[in-house]
């Protein structure tokens, strides 16, 4: 591997450089009165039920200090869940019950907590400290993902979702984002989670990437990643192209996760998702979007339903049809 | 169309509007486009202002009459209202300022253009005779007597003996000098006690107070300088070393025990002090030239403001230079840093700091601040009582660095306080939230760019020839901003992101 690429080399590969995406996509198609609904989780979860698009049943929502007393009561018979703030970023602040204990409960990590510890973790939420900026928040406390068992041999702790990039409506590229020892459970590929390419025909993924170099086997359990079949994937892709009617940003990076027992769930939206999708896919945004572009003839709303939109991007964009242009 | 041709249309009328300015100065008017290399002229301003309290308002303010070494060539009084006449009185020189109905607080300007001489003139003065002995009471007569009698065993003639007398009164006083002496003297009260003593040995001496002149130097001060006669002219003798005569740069600007500013019917007088070093002379001409072809183009000259003014625009003029940098190493290189423009700052006390010793005292406060910083995220603080902690910590620091580099003598760690602390504050707590987001090394990356950048930017921003072009053609920042609008449309690759995808390099075809 040479130690740098040539920007010929990158533009032939269709790959999309920062101030590209921050030129062309996020200023030009992601108005920023419509960031709140991203930025807010419950925003967005209200919106998702609105549309009949699958999310982690809330269980409860906490504002004030005050309020912190009915924690008991909203946690009810729940034997597992997740308290979250509103307006978290990186995965901070998440604290994942697994299971009860006398009375106590226990941690993803196996740690046990009790009422009190809990009720000073919302606090502390509803303080800011674990959101942007530090403006006083919201705790969310709603349904625990139990991760679909076909990840369980690639994933340390914590959760793995797949993310999808959505152009003007279109789902464009994907990937799986698999935690590690490195990442702390949490999915986010600058934190050290390993992002698996998906090829959007069949659902299947590819290699990974892991530091912003390309791997075969999970760095932790050592099984290999590409090749997992994911489950549904036509609806998961749909489900994807319909969060761009929830928030109208035009270039949208769309997490989801797969529930053991709900299917596909909405996990949170993200108006300006990262590049690093084009390296676990060993391939540039800029050639879809250019064929996005070329099918809706320029204008930056998509007329078809979001079916149709999925269905596109699954004959365009998969392994085979690249194969077919490219003799 | 229009969309598509505004920006270049804005570019090209930047560019054309700011280099048509430039040349026409440069070649109608002939403003230099080099420093000046060689240059002893200086222009010193004195800033006076007092507060009036009612009725005519008379200030007497001493101006310089003659110094030794220097020649005054020019001078320029500046008030508003006021009449204006010049006296001697005894050696020195004032200016009397009288006005009928001030109201604020005013301000009153003087300013000279001074030549360094080549060759000291050495004015041959009078010996003004013997003084008689100061009328001193006991204990102090038998004191005095005991110290004039030591100085006089340990010295030569007039001058060796001032100067014993002076490194007496500085090194270990005995028990008589104590009696004169006190810790806590100032420069002016040293040159009294040392007059004092002096005339107990029949040595006529003098009080003097003169500035330093050094280029962009601004609210300074006047400092106190002792003279005694020799019988054949007066011997400079400076009080805290006891050293003979001036350095070259001391320009003399008044005898005698009295203060700068006397007022009538006024009060909290301030006087101070700024001094440039001069290039104006091209520029000068080039001035006249143009008012002689009564062109516009220096209307919106830099010249015309006084010099305070004057010198701080010299930053200032850099800014935007070191920010058009900024938005180069960022866009187009990739190189992160925390905050947008905290590199630019800390290069701006880069100028005040050298360029070693601010490094390694910007890497010191951060990696300080950063430990205590870990330290308060384990107190589980709110954001802003965070900050505040943040800040109150680093300023502490500050000090300890200060006070601990001036007792090991190294001066650099006194310019510390003019690192911007807030921004330091800012940074660490930046750095903080990196390191515990991405880890270490992102955050080390991060620093270690900041860091790179502020070089660079304090690289760009002391090279004279920028500092001179900007400054005499305040216009070129008209480029500067059209390049700075050219790179907000570019959308290619970062050189960082050749790296960064470097992966995908011969990994089979699209």
């Amino acid at each position: 591997m040479k130690w740098f690429i040539s920007p010929k080399e990158l533009r032939r590969r269709g790959v999309v450089g920062m101030n590209q995406r921050n030129a062309w996509f996020i200023a030009e198609l992601n108005p920023r009165r419509n960031y709140p609904l991203v930025d807010d989780k419950l925003i967005t979860k209200k919106l998702a039920l609105d549309a009949g698009i699958a999310v982690p049943e809330l269980y409860g929502v906490i504002e004030t200090n005050h309020d912190i007393r009915n924690l008991a009561r909203i946690v009810g018979k729940h034997d597992d869940f997740v308290i979250k703030p509103a307006h978290g970023s990186g995965g901070n602040g998440i604290m994942v019950i697994v299971g009860r204990m006398r009375g106590h409960f226990r941690k993803a990590s196996g740690q046990i907590v009790d009422q009190a510890s809990m009720a000073h973790h919302v606090s502390n939420i509803l303080s800011g400290m674990h959101s942007l900026g530090g403006q006083p928040d919201k705790a969310m406390i709603e349904y625990r993902v139990h991760f679909h068992p076909m990840f369980e041999e690639v994933s340390f702790q914590g959760v793995p979702d797949i993310r999808t990039v959505v152009y003007k409506g279109y789902p464009v590229m994907a990937m799986v984002r698999l935690p590690t020892r490195d990442s702390d459970g949490k999915a986010n590929l600058h934190q050290g989670a390993v992002g698996a390419g998906i090829d959007m025909g069949s659902g299947r993924t590819e290699h990974g990437v892991w530091h912003n170099q390309i791997i075969d086997l999970h760095p932790d359990t050592g099984a290999p990643i590409s090749g997992l079949e994911i489950p549904g994937w036509d609806r998961l892709l749909a489900l994807a192209a319909g969060c761009y009617e929830l928030t109208g940003l035009g270039y949208l990076g769309v997490d989801l996760v797969l529930d053991r027992d709900r299917g596909p769930l909405m996990l949170e939206l993200n108006a300006r998702p990262g590049l690093a999708v084009q390296l676990a896919n060993s391939i540039g945004l800029g050639h879809r979007i250019a064929m996005i572009d070329a099918g809706t003839e320029g204008a930056n709303t998509p007329t078809a339903p979001a079916a149709e939109r999925a269905a596109f991007a699954q004959t365009h964009f998969s392994a085979e049809a690249a194969r077919r242009r490219t003799p | 169309m229009l969309k598509r041709f505004h920006l270049p249309l804005v570019i090209l009328v930047l560019c054309s509007a700011s280099l048509g300015m430039f040349f026409h100065k440069v070649y109608n008017l002939g403003f230099p486009l080099l420093p000046a290399q060689t240059t002893d002229n200086w222009i010193v301003e004195a800033r006076v202002s007092f507060e009036p309290t009612g009725g005519a308002v008379t200030a007497r303010v001493f101006i310089p009459n003659d110094p030794g070494r220097f020649a005054l060539l020019d001078e320029n009084f500046i008030s508003r209202g006021y009449g204006l006449t010049t006296d001697l009185s005894g050696e020195n020189r004032e200016a009397i300022w009288t006005t009928r109905q001030p109201s604020g607080r005013q301000s009153l300007y003087y300013r000279t253009t001074v030549s360094q001489l080549e060759r000291e003139r050495r004015t041959e003065a009078p010996y003004p005779g013997p003084v008689s002995l100061p009328n001193l009471e006991e204990p102090y007569r038998s004191a005095a007597d005991a110290v004039v009698q030591r100085v006089r065993e340990r010295s030569a003639d007039i001058t060796s003996f001032a100067t014993v007398l002076i490194r007496d009164m500085n090194n270990t006083p005995d028990e008589n000098m104590t009696l004169f002496v006190s810790r806590t003297d100032t420069d002016r009260d040293k040159v009294r006690t040392a007059i004092q003593l002096l005339a107990g040995a029949r040595i006529p001496a003098r009080m003097v107070h003169g500035i330093p002149l050094s280029d962009r130097a601004r609210d300074l001060q006047p400092q106190v300088w002792l003279e005694v006669h020799n019988t054949r002219q007066w011997i400079a003798i400076n009080p805290n070393t006891g050293a003979v005569g001036y350095p070259s740069n001391f320009l003399v600007w008044w005898y005698g025990d009295q203060d700068p500013v006397r007022l009538q019917r006024a009060r909290n007088p301030h006087i101070s002090f700024a001094v440039t070093q001069n290039f104006q002379d091209a520029v000068d001409v080039a001035q006249q030239r143009a008012q002689l072809m009564d062109s516009r183009a220096v209307d919106f000259s830099l010249f015309g403001l006084p010099i305070q003014t004057q010198n701080m625009y010299r930053v200032l003029l850099l800014v935007p230079v070191g920010a058009m940098l900024i938005v180069l190493l960022r866009n187009i290189v990739g190189v992160q840093t925390f905050g947008t423009f905290m590199p630019i700052l800390i290069a701006l006390s880069f100028r005040e700091t050298q360029l070693l010793g601010g490094v390694i005292l910007f890497t010191l406060i951060v990696s300080l601040g950063l430990a205590i910083r870990f330290y308060l995220e384990r107190l589980k603080l709110l954001l802003v009582p965070r900050l505040a902690a943040v800040v109150i910590v680093v300023i502490m620091l500050m000090l300890t660095l200060s006070i601990l580099s001036h007792k090991l003598g190294i001066e650099h760690g006194l310019s510390i306080a003019l690192f911007p602390m807030v921004i330091l504050a800012m940074t660490i707590e930046r750095m903080s939230l990196v390191w515990e987001e991405h880890g270490p090394s992102d955050a080390i990356r991060q620093g270690i760019g900041s860091l790179a950048v502020a070089v660079a930017g304090y690289l760009l921003m002391i090279n004279p020839y920028i500092d001179h072009m900007f400054f005499v053609f305040p216009e070129l920042l008209l480029i500067v901003l059209a390049v700075t609008l050219l790179l907000g449309r570019y959308t290619g690759y970062r050189l960082s992101e050749l790296l960064r995808f470097r992966a995908l390099s011969g990994r089979g075809n699209p």
